[in-house]
């Protein structure tokens, strides 16, 4: 057995253990409450997962992108708040570590993230795009004693209070078209949060994503040398849809296990008979099939682009298509399944307080066809499908 | 070939200048032709000339000026007659 996969084991081990222990403990005082899992991200510092995915060299764990995204299965599982968390961090790390291009201070950076744990927010929607991330109003400004600054209006930023760094997307300069992006991480004390608006949404209660103007003063050096417009198809897009995918089917597994211990302690009840709920049972897996095979061979097509002409295939419209088409059939998909749960467990299911509620996966699910919209990305489908030839 | 292109481009790309006002070599975007009206361009292109730009060919240099799009659509009718 290789190193890489005895590596990628004890992470996942570890984190499945603190998923049990720590995140499944606290989930539904998190949802309840509408606060930020600390005791989840706590435990995530203190296992190092935090800089999981930063190269062993940098100082960081070194495991493989499949790991990463296992770990989000495993936290959906327990606490969907706790994974979208961790997921989102996930995200922000990768756009560094794989388009950092040697950049000293960004290397300097990943050994501090690794050091000390750091956690990443970002901003990457903002007020006035339309939901496109791929434009910004909020441009990279320099002040006359050289240093880069922004003031940008962040109609949600997750967990945004709790983040040590954030990395925003803004236009490059003043005078630069809205498209032409790059990526910022500020850090600590140069960031300036003012609230805007509460958070006491449906689900995912826990990540905590009210809305702020961010205002932040940084280093010219702090800007991402990789544009947007690469970093967005090679990496940003298809690891957030991977790994936000990877915790939804989370969600959905454990909506569905749920169901099947209720489907199980009913036949108990009654010895020799199979519970009419087997049946819906049975539908229901059938159901969490699709989600999981459209999850896994997502993962594959990414960790199968490797090199420059894996990353080159990212950028195809066939891959754009197919990235978006997980991100839309995953967030369509988890809900359904976990409402199957909910018409096999019935009433014990509705109710928030038995073994087989299923009331904080359903609403959990639910904010996954709004984080991007699956209409604007339809949107950007449908352009693409009146000129891609091969999809 | 250019004055077909200079129709399609007058008929589809919605620039604020009139197109023979521009050069070959014009930059169509910074001209402001946006992303949405490139679309319309190609699909038109691919109509009034009668080929088909293959996904590699679609991006944003290749539709960036008259002279650019010329040359694809040459490459592209030659290596259709090869």
């Amino acid at each position: 057995m290789s190193v890489d996969v005895d590596r990628d084991r004890a992470f996942l081990d570890d984190v499945r253990r603190l998923a049990d222990e720590v995140a499944a403990v606290h989930a539904d005082d998190v949802d309840r409450d509408a606060r930020f899992p600390v005791e989840a991200v706590e435990a995530l510092r203190e296992q190092r997962a935090l800089s999981a995915f930063v190269p062993e060299a940098l100082g960081g764990g070194g495991v493989s992108f499949g790991a990463i995204a296992a770990a989000c299965f495993e936290l959906g599982q327990r606490c969907g708040a706790s994974a979208m968390v961790f997921a989102m961090h996930q995200i922000q790390v990768a756009c560094i570590v794989r388009h950092l291009e040697d950049a000293p201070w960004f290397q300097d950076y990943l050994s501090d993230l690794a050091g000390e744990q750091r956690l990443i927010a970002s901003a990457t929607s903002e007020v006035g795009t339309g939901g496109d991330m791929r434009r910004s109003v909020a441009a990279v400004t320099r002040g006359e004693d050289g240093r880069a600054g922004f003031e940008k209006r962040a109609p949600t930023v997750s967990y945004g209070a709790y983040a040590d760094d954030l990395l925003t997307t803004l236009r490059r300069a003043p005078e630069a078209d809205s498209s032409d992006q790059v990526l910022v991480l500020a850090c600590g004390e140069q960031i300036a949060l003012e609230p805007q608006g509460t958070w006491d949404p449906l689900g995912m209660r826990g990540t905590c994503s009210p809305g702020y103007v961010v205002r932040a003063q940084f280093g010219a050096e702090q800007v991402l040398p990789t544009p947007f417009a690469r970093i967005c198809p090679e990496t940003m897009v298809p690891v957030s849809h991977i790994l936000w995918s990877h915790l939804w089917l989370g969600l959905a597994t454990d909506a569905f296990e749920r169901a099947r211990a209720f489907v199980r302690a009913a036949a108990k009840q009654k010895p020799g008979t199979t519970p009419p709920a087997a049946q819906r049972l049975s539908h229901l897996m059938s159901e969490l099939s699709l989600l999981r095979a459209e999850v896994s061979s997502g993962l594959r097509e990414f960790t199968d682009a490797t090199g420059e002409a894996g990353r080159e295939r990212l950028s195809t419209m066939a891959a754009v298509l197919r990235f978006n088409n997980l991100k839309i059939a995953a967030s369509e998909q988890a809900p359904r399944v976990c409402q199957g749960a909910l018409g096999v467990c019935g009433i014990v299911g509705f109710k928030n307080d038995t073994p087989f509620s299923v009331g904080r996966h359903l609403r959990d699910c639910m904010s996954a066809c709004l984080m991007v919209a699956n209409e604007r990305i339809h949107q950007t489908n449908a352009n693409l499908l009146l000129i891609a030839k091969e999809v | 070939m250019n004055d077909q292109i200079r129709q399609v481009l007058s008929d589809h790309a919605r620039l604020p200048v009139d197109v023979q006002t521009l050069d070959d070599d014009a930059d169509l975007y910074e001209a402001g032709m946006t992303s949405h009206a490139s679309v319309n361009v190609m699909i038109a292109l691919e109509d009034a000339l009668d080929l088909e730009f293959p996904d590699a060919m679609l991006k944003r240099s290749v539709f960036a000026s008259v002279a650019a799009i010329a040359e694809a659509v040459t490459a592209l009718r030659t290596a259709a007659i090869r």
